[in-house]
């Protein structure tokens, strides 16, 4: 940790954001703590990802404050915001690596572009982290050779290669068998133990979201229901976290003239 | 009517917007082509991709163009009679016209779609917004040696371009039709002014330019177009787009500098 008197390492205040006339995000307020591992849920379309691409100045918010580690991100320019970037790793669904470069030139890829290291440093420091995502034998190999898993955790190892002080990931378990995901779900909570990073976890996976979460965020229909801690989440009353928690689509009064208009709508 | 036209406006609206933000795709990428650091390694690479890869068919290309258009002029100068000035209808054509714009459809085909759709991907795929996470400066990292690999190629391409169509005039003409070489040459060197040659090389630059700039701003603002899917099919739409612009702009840019030059 460069800053480590910092208790809050993400702290968002009144954030509202708009796509056309679509409002994706309203009035979110939530705070991150040091070496916590904050879990965002909610179902598809819920806004949580786009909640953490605000989070790390992909997407400016039309109205509120994003405050990571303890600087404005809405208010910075260019290069203060990819000086910040510098202190945190995101680590994208698919592993968003580049094609056409190995897995090891992918993970060396923000050594070689942020540091003076020489050759062998780079290459040991990237074997390092790809020995810890279990990736050492894959290292020549091209993403369009790896499987699911494997870019995902690829992903994973390229965003930590830096030792981020806050890694932000996004949708770890998508798309992934059980014991995979659990092996991720283990990866996550060793990373935090390890090296003591912060970390924020987009997910819809409530196995996953249970296992590892200090304090889990659940969105629904861009709006914020609770933050709480696991025990917190399962006594709420709200019924639309305890359908989720029992794996239940909610059931919606649907007007008979409302819904005609909708399917007579040009 | 009102509604007709309050549409085309913000169609022209839209459009203006669009071409701002392209404008600014590249006054992005010339700060970061002026200021340090340069990196050497990445242009080398975007050079060997637009320039070496493209070599063959500027030759192919070159050859055929240089041999059909002195089959043309001798079939026309014939009826003249005057065959003494084939070689300067085949140099000229080939230096102040048919050299810069047929290298740079060529390369539009062969480089401009390929970046174009690779970007394209990158954007689809999060790769850019993870080279942003990563704090790279995709403008720096992506761009500005496949802009600068653009002006420096397709001057040197059309060059080869001019030379191997030469070559083929020099093939019908002399050698298939029995035209005197000194006199092929003799007037080509009469005729070619250095005014040619600048026009020649600035149409080139100028082309080059334009290639790189419009598929890498297609490519990069993909997710602005708001017309039409995101995904592999918004990738298919903006590498068409991309060819017919940068086509259209070669065409018209032509134009424009043959007549300020002239």
């Amino acid at each position: 940790m460069n800053n480590p008197n910092i208790e809050n390492i993400i702290e968002i205040e009144g954030l509202n954001t708009w796509y056309g006339d679509k409002q994706i995000l309203s009035d979110i307020s939530l705070n991150v703590v040091h070496k916590e591992i904050m879990v965002i849920m909610g179902h598809s379309g819920s806004g949580k990802s786009t909640l953490l691409r605000h989070m790390i100045g992909l997407n400016k918010p039309a109205s509120g404050s994003i405050k990571l580690l303890d600087q404005e991100i809405t208010s910075l320019d260019r290069k203060e915001l990819h000086k910040l970037r510098r202190r945190i790793g995101v680590a994208f669904q698919n592993g968003a690596l580049f094609s056409s470069m190995s897995l090891q030139e992918n993970v060396e890829l923000p050594l070689r572009e942020h540091t003076k290291l020489d050759e062998n440093t780079i290459r040991i420091m990237s074997r390092l982290k790809l020995e810890l995502m279990n990736l050492s034998d894959s290292e020549s190999l091209m993403p369009a050779e790896l499987s699911g898993g494997m870019l995902k955790r690829a992903g994973l190892a390229r965003a930590v290669v830096m030792d981020p002080d806050v890694l932000f990931f996004d949708e770890p378990t998508a798309g992934l068998d059980p014991v995979t995901s659990a092996e991720l779900d283990d990866l996550i909570l060793q990373l935090r133990d390890a090296l003591n990073m912060t970390i924020v976890v987009v997910t819809h996976d409530l196995d996953s979201a249970f296992k590892i979460a200090d304090r889990i965020t659940v969105l629904d229909n861009g709006r914020q229901i609770i933050t709480g801690s696991k025990e917190m989440i399962r006594n709420f009353p709200d019924p639309r976290i305890v359908n989720m928690l029992e794996r239940k689509a909610m059931d919606e009064l649907v007007d008979a003239d409302d819904y005609l208009d909708k399917l007579t709508r040009k | 009517m009102n509604t007709y036209k309050i549409k085309s406006l913000s169609v022209i609206e839209n459009q203006l917007i669009r071409l701002g933000i392209a404008g600014l795709f590249l006054l992005e990428t010339f700060r970061t082509i002026i200021l340090p650091p340069y990196s050497l390694k990445p242009l080398i690479k975007q050079i060997a991709f637009i320039g070496a890869r493209s070599m063959l068919v500027i030759i192919v290309a070159g050859l055929f163009v240089g041999m059909v258009i002195a089959l043309q002029f001798y079939d026309t100068l014939l009826r003249f009679g005057s065959i003494s000035l084939l070689g300067s209808a085949v140099g000229l054509s080939l230096i102040r016209e048919l050299g810069p714009v047929i290298t740079a459809l060529m390369v539009i085909g062969r480089a401009g779609s390929a970046m174009c759709a690779e970007i394209g991907i990158m954007r689809v795929d999060n790769q850019i917004d993870a080279l942003e996470c990563m704090a790279i400066d995709p403008y720096r990292y992506l761009f500005s040696p496949r802009i600068l690999a653009g002006i420096i190629c397709v001057p040197i391409l059309t060059a080869i371009f001019i030379l191997v169509g030469i070559f083929g005039g020099y093939f019908v003409g002399v050698i298939l039709f029995g035209v005197s070489p000194g006199s092929f040459f003799q007037g080509m060197s009469d005729t070619i002014l250095n005014r040619d040659i600048l026009m020649c090389f600035s149409k080139s630059i100028v082309f080059g330019l334009l290639i790189v700039w419009i598929a890498c701003d297609k490519g990069f603002n993909l997710h602005l177009d708001k017309h039409g899917a995101y995904g592999s099919e918004g990738v298919s739409r903006i590498t068409t787009e991309s060819v017919v612009i940068s086509s259209m702009a070669i065409l018209f840019s032509d134009y424009l500098l043959s007549a300020l030059i002239l």
